[in-house]
């Protein structure tokens, strides 16, 4: 997450909306945001129904056995649809913002403005 | 004059076995430095730093026991240098069974949207408790653009 945020000028500059979905209660979120100087949207999914619709659902992995989201990525295009996503298969390996940003250019989904 | 040694009479001081006392801190500083290493995607991704630092330590300390157990009349450490192999081994069994097993368990999730599928629609507070939905994300201010969605643990 905080790669993103170190990232966060190159989404800026192709106008690429970030967001973070978890368990997380918003007024967590914002004190999160604040620690670690994120400036994307952190949504809250407490009951897990968006993270279940997306089948990440990782059962008593959370806090006493409380249910969270696997880690996951996905490009979602302007019609909605899936055009990239990543899948870990641990969850110290998260995506990198480099590999979005070459699936966005690769996919001409957005060009990025004149530096 | 000894004939054991040439470094005088049997039960005088022996040498240090230097290779098991850095062998063991090589060993420790590898589990103890992943902390620091996780936060670097470099480091993190495959701990091969921490790898690295673990096959240094058990290499001396292998030829640390080597020296003790071949010319146990010039080198110390035949005991406590068994006993800090023993350590270093069980600690580095503990540390790839974390990284190599625990940490994987996550589900396969076959479920999840695949390339060309629609995503699934949300609706979501922010963290200013706002509703937000994939609807609003997708309709910028400058018309319709991709949206990035990240799915993570939480810190709870």
């Amino acid at each position: 997450m905080r790669s993103f945020q170190q990232n966060i000028s190159e989404f800026n500059a192709r106008a690429i909306r970030v967001v973070a979905i978890s368990v997380d209660p918003p007024d967590i979120n914002r004190n999160h945001r604040q620690k670690l100087g994120l400036t994307y949207t952190l949504l809250s999914d407490p009951q897990a129904e968006t993270i279940r619709s997306y089948d990440l659902l990782h059962k008593g992995a959370g806090p006493d056995g409380t249910d969270i989201a696997r880690p996951a990525e996905f490009l979602v295009d302007s019609t909605g649809t899936v055009r990239w996503f990543n899948l870990t298969e641990s969850i110290m390996v998260r995506a990198r913002p480099g590999q979005v940003l070459k699936a966005l250019d690769d996919l001409k989904l957005a060009a990025p403005a004149a530096r | 004059m000894d004939l054991e040694d040439g470094h005088g009479k049997i039960g005088m001081k022996r040498k240090w076995n230097w290779p098991i006392w850095v062998g063991f801190v090589l060993a420790l500083s590898g589990l103890f430095s992943y902390g620091f290493f996780v936060r670097y995607p470099i480091t993190r991704d495959f701990p091969w730093t921490n790898l690295l630092l673990f096959g240094a330590g058990i290499a001396l300390l292998f030829l640390g026991l080597f020296r003790a157990f071949g010319r146990p009349q010039v080198y110390r450490g035949k005991i406590f240098g068994s006993i800090f192999t023993a350590i270093a081994l069980f600690l580095i069994s503990l540390f790839s069974y974390e990284i190599f097993y625990v940490l994987r368990q996550v589900p396969a999730s076959s479920g999840a949207p695949r390339v060309g599928q629609l995503a699934p629609d949300f609706f979501l507070l922010d963290q200013s408790g706002k509703p937000v939905g994939l609807g609003d994300l997708l309709s910028g201010p400058s018309g319709a653009k991709p949206v990035v969605v990240i799915f993570y643990r939480g810190f709870w």
